[in-house]
């Protein structure tokens, strides 16, 4: 039984979420990584230190650039008679391409499981996390969504893995890469920081996201926010934390003018230890945090900000 | 040009949802059931694409139980112009709902079909992209711009790192994501209208597919509770407490 792992990387490396994919494939046999888009022979280097990953498959094509969906899903068809299980991590990329390629192989995609119990078994959560289905599945082959903050990542460092070319067939050129806006940030990753603080609708305006600027800093944090904030236009929308935004399970979850609701705590109530701080001292937030501070956060955020200066 | 909008019947977004005691799945009796977000963006967007003349038709497609035809109603009260129920007791998975989409696809041929990025009961996040894999059509999933240019469609897509815009050849499929529109209330004129607009009615088996679940839920369980913890009194406090009790800064 050997998994095939697509793996998602930029000039660092390959990425944390596609490297607790791979965690996740180690427990169902022998693992594969597949590196794929144009001129990607450095990240194949580095998928080779994977330590776990038995072999490193190269798919290095102009028409594979940006990973779109349908030349992405048409590679791992292609080789996809090799493996029992194909996974990924619960990417915008992962959900974009897998469940493509699980309809080609004629297959019910397991999207963004939290636990493996069997080959055929798997754990995942419903309802925004508000249960957790068991579910087997009677397909032959696997396609399977990796939820990262539920897997320990595998390091990036260690292994010395082959590297093979991959054979890339027919591409469909159904669809063209256009642009791309991202926002450059010096901070870290939301889904892979140790520290994660998001505000919410009562920060007021994007401006005012300044005042969590110097606590980020001084904890090496990043920055996330609810949907009410993104929808108001405070901060782009990939800060958003929640069932339809980004999972996160840091060590210390900071929720700072966030109400709690149920879509927001599905993405950060695994986080290990969640401090809220909210003038509202019913705000159900407070139902799931470890330490609440009932207070105006344009008083708190400052005092912080000062307090981790100080010590 | 036509376009096709399928539409989820979902427990409503605002109900607290309980695990069965038994661990069967989650309870559904007596609890309210509203058209999936999602799909109200899609269907927000397909209205908004007739009203700027670029379609003509859009058929509302709802596959589960007799119920799903008021989901239906909701769709065609914000504007769409006629409607589709498959019928079943089945647990429909995406598998299974995009082969009936195919299908339904296959006869209607609409140029466009517009669906939620997820559905907010299994959040599986896939149906769109395997209804595109079916029909070997391009996708734009995570839509928060839509713009409609002759032959081919420009969707700007929400990612991991901020946006990206891709241009897709029609036929595609879209799936939206939460920043694309604000769906409209329908009013009441458009409510009393929808009553007259045609809905037809067919089977799994019409369609000729099999739409038995691939994925057998063995159980479901509560995830493990968080409880509520203590209140502090400062910020200096809140900084020490973090420091020396729980040690994470
Ligand atoms: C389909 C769907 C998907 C969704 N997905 C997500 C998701 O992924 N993520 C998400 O977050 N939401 C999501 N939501 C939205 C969710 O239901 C809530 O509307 C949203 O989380 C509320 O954001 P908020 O807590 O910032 O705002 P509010 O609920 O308005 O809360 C603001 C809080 O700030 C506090 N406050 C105000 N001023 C101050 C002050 N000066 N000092 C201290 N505290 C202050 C208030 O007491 C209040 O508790 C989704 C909804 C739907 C329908
Ligand atoms: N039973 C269904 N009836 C109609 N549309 C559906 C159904 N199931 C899924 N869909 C569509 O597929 C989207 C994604 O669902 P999912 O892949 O289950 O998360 C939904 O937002 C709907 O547009």
């Amino acid at each position: 039984m050997t998994s095939l792992v697509l793996l998602e990387f930029d000039d660092s490396g390959i990425k944390q979420p596609s490297r607790s994919a791979v965690a996740a494939a180690q427990a169902l046999g022998e693992v594969h990584a597949l590196v794929a888009g144009a001129n990607v022979g450095a990240a194949a280097e580095k998928a080779a230190k994977l330590p776990g990953v038995a072999k490193v498959l190269v798919a290095d094509n102009p028409a594979l650039d940006h990973l779109l969906a349908e030349p992405t899903a048409a590679l791992l068809v292609a080789m996809a008679p090799a493996y029992s299980h194909i996974l990924a991590a619960t990417t915008a990329i992962g959900k974009n391409v897998l469940p493509r390629v699980a309809a080609l192989l004629d297959v019910q995609p397991i999207s963004d499981i939290a636990a493996v119990v069997d080959a055929d078994t798997f754990v995942r959560p419903i309802y925004a996390g508000n249960g957790m289905a068991t579910v087997k599945s009677s397909d032959a082959k696997k396609v399977i969504t990796v939820r990262a903050a539920s897997f320990d990542p595998v390091a990036a460092e260690g292994g010395s893995a082959p590297i093979e070319q991959a054979s890339v067939g027919e591409m469909p050129g159904l669809s063209k890469f256009v642009s791309a806006e991202l926002s450059k940030s010096e901070r870290p990753e939301l889904t892979a920081a140790r520290v994660v603080i998001s505000g919410g609708r009562g920060m007021q305006n994007g401006e005012n996201f300044k005042l969590i600027d110097p606590i980020a800093d001084k904890l090496g944090a990043a920055v996330g926010a609810s949907r009410a904030a993104v929808d108001a236009g405070f901060v782009p929308n990939e800060y958003q934390v929640g069932q339809t935004g980004k999972i996160v399970a840091p060590d210390l979850y900071v929720a700072v003018g966030i109400s709690g609701a149920i879509q927001h705590l599905a993405g950060m109530k695994d986080s290990k230890v969640i401090v809220a701080i909210n003038k509202d001292e019913e705000a159900p937030i407070f139902q799931v945090a470890d330490y609440g501070l009932v207070a105006d956060l344009f008083n708190a955020l400052p005092e912080l900000a000062a307090e981790l200066e100080r010590s | 040009m036509k376009i096709l909008v399928p539409v989820k019947r979902v427990v409503d977004y605002n109900v607290k949802v309980r695990v069965k005691t038994d661990g069967s799945g989650i309870e559904t009796a007596g609890v309210k059931m509203s058209m999936n977000p999602f799909d109200e963006i899609a269907v927000e967007e397909a209205v908004r694409l007739k009203e700027k003349g670029v379609a003509t038709e859009i058929v509302a497609v709802s596959m589960g139980v007799a119920q799903c035809a008021e989901t239906i109603r909701t769709a065609l009260a914000m504007g769409a112009d006629r409607g589709i129920l498959v019928e079943t007791d089945t647990d429909l998975q995406p598998l299974a709902v995009a082969k009936l989409l195919k299908a339904i696809a296959d006869q209607e041929k609409p140029q466009i079909i517009i669906l939620g990025k997820q559905a907010i009961d299994d959040d599986m996040s896939a149906t769109g992209q395997m209804l595109a894999a079916l029909l070997g059509w391009s996708q734009g999933t995570f839509a928060s711009k839509v713009a409609v240019e002759g032959e081919s469609v420009t969707v700007t897509r929400e990612v991991d790192g901020g946006l990206e815009t891709v241009s897709l050849t029609l036929p595609a499929v879209i799936t939206t994501d939460l920043r694309l529109n604000e769906p409209r209330y329908a009013s009441l004129p458009n409510i009393m209208k929808a009553r007259k607009k045609p809905i037809a009615t067919m089977k799994p088996a019409d369609l000729g597919v099999d739409p038995a679940p691939r994925l057998t839920v063995l159980k479901v369980t509560e995830p493990p509770k968080r409880k509520a913890g203590q209140k502090v009194g400062s910020v200096a406090e809140l900084v020490s407490k973090l420091r020396t009790e729980a040690k994470v800064i």
